[in-house]
């Protein structure tokens, strides 16, 4: 009997996958299809202090391997979330959650985690300083060592809950922004975020995507957040959750020997709805193929 | 919403650029104005078209040739799988059709209609099927629509076929008590504009997943922002923002 179970910042989780923010909503869609408790986790849709619409469309556009989006943290604000979609979620998912909060400043960002901190089923706060869509907040924070130290000591002033950095990889020095976060108090990083990205449509000659650019996600992307992983695992000794590309039990594990003590797994819930299952499920009989015991043993261990 | 494997029965031209492919599985229930996601080997995203026809377990859609998605379908074998999520979306009402519903339809908006078609008629609704064409080499599903019953007004940009101009010309000519549209979004607009009764609108977006996970496809509207994916595609004609 192989042992598929990981620590996460103090909570231990059945095993490492967790649907990433954005490609999961509230979990409703996909609590039709399977019993989502089988899930380590699952980081819900990006949650900001104030109702946001998102950008407009075309919000999607295809790619070889992947896809382009660039919704916009598009979400009903974090107190309808408190209100209205914790408690729908509770009816149906009894594990700890992971709250994926995004914002416009440093105050935001910390009373937006401070509210979400508050609820029960909230088991970490993810930090999102790298999302690619949005303006005058977002990403920018994501791309220096100091603006994400800055988030990361608001926010770590504000709540009592693990918080997980979620980082951009438009940047030059991924660990070093990390090495900023751990600074601060992190107590996990999760990378990477979408690549800027873009596509044009030859018929009319213009973007695809009405805001003309967005993140770039999917399998074409695996090997980049791979490496990503590796270097931010060798520069920092908190936990890092490995995301990019992920869409089989083998890329689990070759995240985790990477470094990524969990993975989310994105863009491959939303054309394969059942992917998480799937991957859950092949994990035990691809671990007996390669002599893995414990998946938790084998966290970093490319680099040994 | 399941995830389905169909076998193609069927993958033929109606004319230069609209095709219509059959597949044969264990299909759940369909409503009228839903539609289907479909896997393409070697595309990323799946492919959402809607459904023409549907009986127990046969699906019949037709779609048109527009790009490397649909290029790819019209490629595809009898005799095939084909990796299917559905029934998705919302569909069309049919408790407020009235005695005399109107359809009205053009291009590969067309499809969807007739399936609605089929299930007005079989609650003894007389329907009038409005469909626009460029050409008279462009029609298809006409007789159809005729041999389910239903009252045929095919219009022609050039006037080739039928009735000449746009479909929205000849809606004044009409007596109906609801209406149903499907197609270009300028003849959504042009429906709006000249209707006099309540009525339902599918509508089309680029979309990630289909099913409402994405935000891909949003949309604002009177009653707040919707899905088209899955709050949609039909919105009423009252909640419409243009």
């Amino acid at each position: 009997m192989v042992d598929t179970s990981v620590d996460l910042c103090g909570i231990r989780l059945s095993n490492p996958v967790i649907p990433a923010s954005g490609t999961f909503g509230y979990g409703y869609e996909f609590a039709e299809l399977y019993d989502i408790n089988m899930l380590g986790t699952f980081s819900f849709k990006g949650t900001t202090l104030q109702p946001r619409f998102g950008n407009p469309t075309p919000r999607i556009a295809e790619c070889t391997a992947g896809m382009i989006n660039s919704v916009g943290l598009q979400n009903p604000g974090v107190d309808k979330v408190i209100s209205e979609e914790l408690p729908r979620l509770s009816r149906f998912f009894n594990k700890k959650v992971m709250a994926n909060v995004g914002g416009f400043s440093i105050e935001e960002y910390a009373e937006c985690a401070s509210r979400l901190d508050k609820c029960d089923i909230v088991g970490w706060l993810e930090i999102n300083i790298s999302c690619p869509n949005v303006h005058g907040g977002g990403m920018s924070f994501g791309t220096s060592p100091l603006a994400a130290a800055e988030v990361t000591r608001a926010v770590k002033k504000a709540v009592n809950k693990p918080v997980i950095i979620k980082l951009s990889p438009n940047v030059t020095d991924i660990a070093a922004i990390a090495s900023a976060c751990e600074g601060e108090g992190a107590d996990g990083v999760s990378l990477i975020n979408t690549l800027l990205g873009m596509r044009i449509d030859l018929k009319t000659k213009k973007p695809i995507i009405a805001n003309r650019k967005g993140g770039f996600s999917g399998e074409a992307i695996f090997p980049i957040a791979l490496r990503m992983v590796n270097d931010v695992y060798s520069a920092v000794k908190i936990p890092v959750v490995g995301i990019g590309g992920v869409a089989s039990a083998e890329n689990v594990i070759e995240m985790m020997l990477a470094g990524a003590t969990a993975v989310e797994v994105g863009a491959a819930n939303l054309v394969e709805p059942f992917a998480c299952k799937n991957i859950i499920e092949a994990l035990p009989l691809t671990m007996e193929k390669y002599n893995i015991n414990s998946l938790s043993e084998i966290i970093g261990g490319a680099n040994g | 919403m399941i995830q389905e494997k169909f076998i193609i029965t069927e993958n033929k031209p109606l004319n230069a650029k609209i095709m219509l492919m059959r597949l044969s599985g264990n299909a759940p229930d369909i409503r009228a104005g839903q539609f289907i996601n479909i896997k393409i080997d070697g595309l990323f995203l799946r492919r959402p078209i809607s459904v023409c026809d549907y009986d127990g377990n046969e699906i019949t859609v037709i779609y048109k040739i527009v790009g490397v998605g649909t290029e790819k379908m019209s490629k595809m074998r009898v005799g095939s799988a084909l990796d299917v999520l559905l029934p998705l979306g919302n569909g069309y009402d049919l408790s407020c059709s009235g005695d005399k519903p109107l359809l009205i339809g053009a291009g590969v908006g067309i499809p969807p209609l007739y399936y609605l078609a089929k299930r007005l008629i079989a609650q003894g609704k007389k329907v009038t099927a409005l469909l626009g064409y460029h050409s008279g080499n462009d029609v298809f599903l006409r007789g159809e629509f005729w041999r389910a019953g239903a009252r045929v007004l095919a219009v022609t940009s050039d006037g080739s076929l039928g009735l000449k101009g746009r479909v929205t010309d000849h809606m004044a000519d009409i007596d109906y008590t609801h209406f149903y549209t499907c197609g270009p979004e300028g003849m959504l607009k042009g429906v709006y504009e000249k209707s006099v009764t309540s009525g339902q609108f599918s509508f089309e977006e680029r979309m990630g997943c289909g099913f409402g996970a994405c935000m891909g496809c949003s949309c604002k509207t009177i009653t707040g922002y919707k899905r088209i994916c899955k709050d949609g595609p039909v919105l009423f004609k009252e909640e419409i923002l243009w």
